[in-house]
């Protein structure tokens, strides 16, 4: 068995086949991370570079990890100014790196549409690891496994994605993942933070998050960003947490089992409150050591194949 | 010298001549229309175009010539061969340069680069001093230097109280206010706001930025009395605002690029930074509109916004990489192509939009057939098929969309100054 694809650039178009196939070998993962000896020799000569234009701790350590896991040759190549601003042009980083004859690419940037164009430039197996405001599958995918591990399916499941939805990839990358796989996907958030035409992919919007809670099996709650400007469509801090944050007193009023996701790093007492965040229903913890398996499986599959 | 223009059909909607005739022309000026006689063809060139039309030079008024300050994009002299090459005699340059036009001596400057070329070159001088949008610029002084308009392209006229200022100060010269309409607040995107956007996670601009300033602008010319001209049009409510204040007499026109007319947001999908413009490529019910806008006459002329850019700039990632296209060799095949072989406007039309209107509206005379007159017309034929080959452009840059793309119709001459550009290649007369 091997993906359709040689990258994973995001879950839009991605099949239902590759994404049951990742989750798949994940599972196979998952339980390698609970061995004495965490480690495999699978992709032992393979060279991997993340290369992080934009600030993260979480999704390269889980990425560098996952690569160390399989035996792979890793190069972090991280800066939070982008290439552009030092003058050197992109291209020119990329090639740079390329020349250094790598297998794989590990790609975060702030700007959409960089990993798809890094196909372009790079014979190297392009992962993406978050551009812009557009995807974020390896995280859908954790998503994904994390929700199943749970609740042992997808098919039929309601999951509603809470938050500042116009500025996040994680939400597009869950809306295409489990729609594909045969989830009802929601968001639920201010109005100033959903974009309008996110109805035309068939989303349902809630603006209500107690009725999202009643109607929903999961809820995945995104970080509120306070540095992508969600000041200027937010009143306040104290508002969202009034009228969206997940308290207990609002999960009890439906007296439900609700499985409760949230990608990191958490604003507790802001979208989550501490009592849900390390309460019985939340899986967070898990996402994360679930985000060490699911990237192992995505570079496993994609270093393996042919 | 002299030259013959053999079998071309001569088409001025102007003074309503569209006839097949032959030209003799004689040191640049026009010596004589129609049956030439054995003497006349004694010691001239003959230069024989079945099935063309000459028309009165093409000119387009809304162009990035990068000079002073990005020689290595462009030069006033590098935008004129593009200029010729595209099909056209004249060009109005916007001042976004660096510096901005905004004194005399840079206007000077300009027109003295230009002198000696084919194509004339008519500068447009900042609005504000130094194009901060803080204060007029010395616009009699600029008008008398030979500015042709004033506009803060690049950006919109930044508030309400210095566009009624530059109205009200513009009178006095006559003179039109060119705005690129486009709200700042809203503007601060990638491409325009949709579900295309939304699925590319590509930072957004609303169609309302280009509406909101539009509105502002038709207001403020209807209460001041003025004259503005609204760049670049590319939005369906903006063209209807056009048509309406056009019915209830204010003076406003507007230019379309061949870019809003050719493409939508689906090409931005590439993530190719050659479909980054400003304002964004919209939707098909945009383009829809703008051609209709071009067919009833809401839409006055037809301008390229040629805006060459280094290639190491459009290599950057999407959301930093700089607008625009490189156009004044691609606009006359794409007008042809979309415009006169889809029957959205006849030969006639093409011609007033792409050389008529632009000069009415910078009050420039507009090139005539008749003896004793400067030679001054474009030659092409509409149905030749060639295919676009950025590498042959003219033009110092290579950013286009339309790479490769299959256009019927093509520029075979342009006449200005007592030079002919003939075949990749200027000749005195």
């Amino acid at each position: 068995m091997s993906l359709e694809s040689k990258h994973l650039l995001g879950l839009y178009g991605t099949s239902r086949e590759d994404i049951e196939l990742i989750l798949d070998t994940a599972r196979t993962f998952r339980e390698v991370l609970e061995r004495p000896i965490k480690k495999v020799p699978t992709l032992q000569g393979k060279t991997v570079v993340n290369l992080f234009f934009e600030a993260s701790t979480r999704t390269r350590i889980s990425f560098e990890l996952a690569q160390k896991r399989l035996s792979a040759d890793t190069i972090n190549f991280t800066t939070s100014t982008s290439s552009t601003k030092k003058g050197e042009t992109f291209k020119d980083t990329v090639r740079n790196i390329e020349a250094m004859k790598v297998d794989m690419i590990v790609v975060r940037h702030e700007s959409a549409g960089v990993p798809q164009f890094l196909t372009r430039i790079s014979n190297a197996n392009i992962i993406n690891a978050g551009d812009g405001t557009h995807e974020h599958p390896t995280q859908a995918l954790l998503d994904m496994y994390s929700i199943k591990e749970k609740l042992n399916k997808l098919e039929g499941l309601k999951v509603c994605v809470v938050g500042d939805i116009a500025h996040s990839r994680v939400a597009l990358s869950n809306i295409y993942g489990l729609t594909t796989m045969g989830a009802k996907v929601s968001v639920c958030g201010p109005s100033t933070m959903i974009p309008h035409s996110l109805i035309k992919l068939g989303v349902k919007i809630y603006n209500d998050i107690d009725k999202a809670i009643q109607e929903n099996d999961v809820l995945n709650v995104l970080r509120i960003q306070l540095e992508r400007k969600a000041g200027d469509r937010i009143p306040s801090l104290r508002e969202y947490r009034n009228y969206f944050g997940i308290t207990t007193e609002r999960l009890n009023k439906f007296n439900k089992e609700i499985i409760i996701l949230h990608p990191g790093p958490i604003n507790r007492g802001i979208e989550i409150s501490s009592e849900v965040a390390d309460g019985p229903y939340q899986v967070i913890l898990d996402q994360v050591t679930n985000g060490v398996a699911v990237r192992m499986a995505v570079l496993y599959l994609l270093g393996t194949k042919n | 010298m002299n030259i013959i223009i053999k079998g071309t059909t001569l088409l001025n909607p102007e003074q309503k001549i569209n006839e097949k005739s032959d030209l003799l022309i004689s040191d640049g000026i026009i010596k004589k229309i129609g049956s030439l006689n054995d003497g006349d063809y004694k010691n001239a060139k003959v230069y024989d175009f079945n099935n063309a039309y000459s028309v009165p030079g093409l000119f387009d008024m809304h162009v990035h010539l990068r000079e002073p300050g990005r020689e290595d994009e462009e030069t006033v002299l590098t935008g004129s061969n593009s200029a010729a090459a595209g099909g056209f005699t004249g060009v109005a340059c916007m001042p976004n340069t660096n510096p901005p036009i905004d004194t005399a001596e840079i206007v000077k400057f300009i027109k003295e680069k230009s002198q000696s070329h084919l194509v004339d070159v008519f500068p447009i001088a900042t609005a504000t001093h130094e194009r901060k949008g803080e204060g007029l610029s010395p616009m009699l002084e600029l008008s008398e230097a030979g500015a042709v308009a004033f506009s803060d392209d690049g950006n919109a006229i930044k508030s309400a109280s210095l566009l009624r200022n530059a109205f009200e100060y513009t009178k006095m010269i006559d003179k039109v206010i060119i705005d690129h309409c486009e709200d700042e607040s809203l503007a601060e995107g990638a491409m325009n706001e949709g579900i295309t956007s939304t699925v590319l996670g590509l930072p957004p601009i609303p169609s309302i930025a280009e509406d909101i300033i539009v509105m502002r602008d038709i207001i403020t010319a209807e209460y001041t009395n003025g004259k503005i001209h609204i760049a670049h049009i590319s939005s369906k409510n903006a063209v209807d605002m056009v048509r309406q204040a056009k019915k209830k007499g204010i003076y406003v026109t507007a230019e379309a690029t061949p870019h809003h007319f050719t493409l939508t947001e689906e090409t931005v999908k590439s993530y190719d930074t050659n479909y980054k413009m400003n304002p964004p490529l919209r939707t098909k019910e945009d383009v829809d509109a703008i051609i209709e806008g071009l067919k009833d006459g809401t839409i006055d002329c037809i301008a390229s916004d040629h805006a060459p850019h280094a290639i190491e700039e459009k290599e950057h990632e999407f959301i930093y990489a700089p607008n625009g296209v490189v156009g004044l060799e691609t606009t006359l095949g794409l007008v042809l192509t979309e415009l006169y072989h889809k029957k959205h406007l006849s030969i006639e039309k093409l011609v007033e939009k792409l050389s008529i209107n632009p000069r009415i509206i910078l009050k420039l005379p507009i090139p005539q057939f008749k003896e004793g007159e400067k030679a001054n017309l474009t030659i092409f034929d509409p149905n030749l098929i060639w295919t676009v080959d950025i590498q042959k452009f003219q033009s110092k840059c290579r950013n286009s969309p339309f790479d490769k793309r299959l256009l019927t119709g093509k520029m075979l001459a342009v006449i200005n100054k007592n030079k002919i550009y003939y075949e990749n290649s200027f000749f005195t007369i």
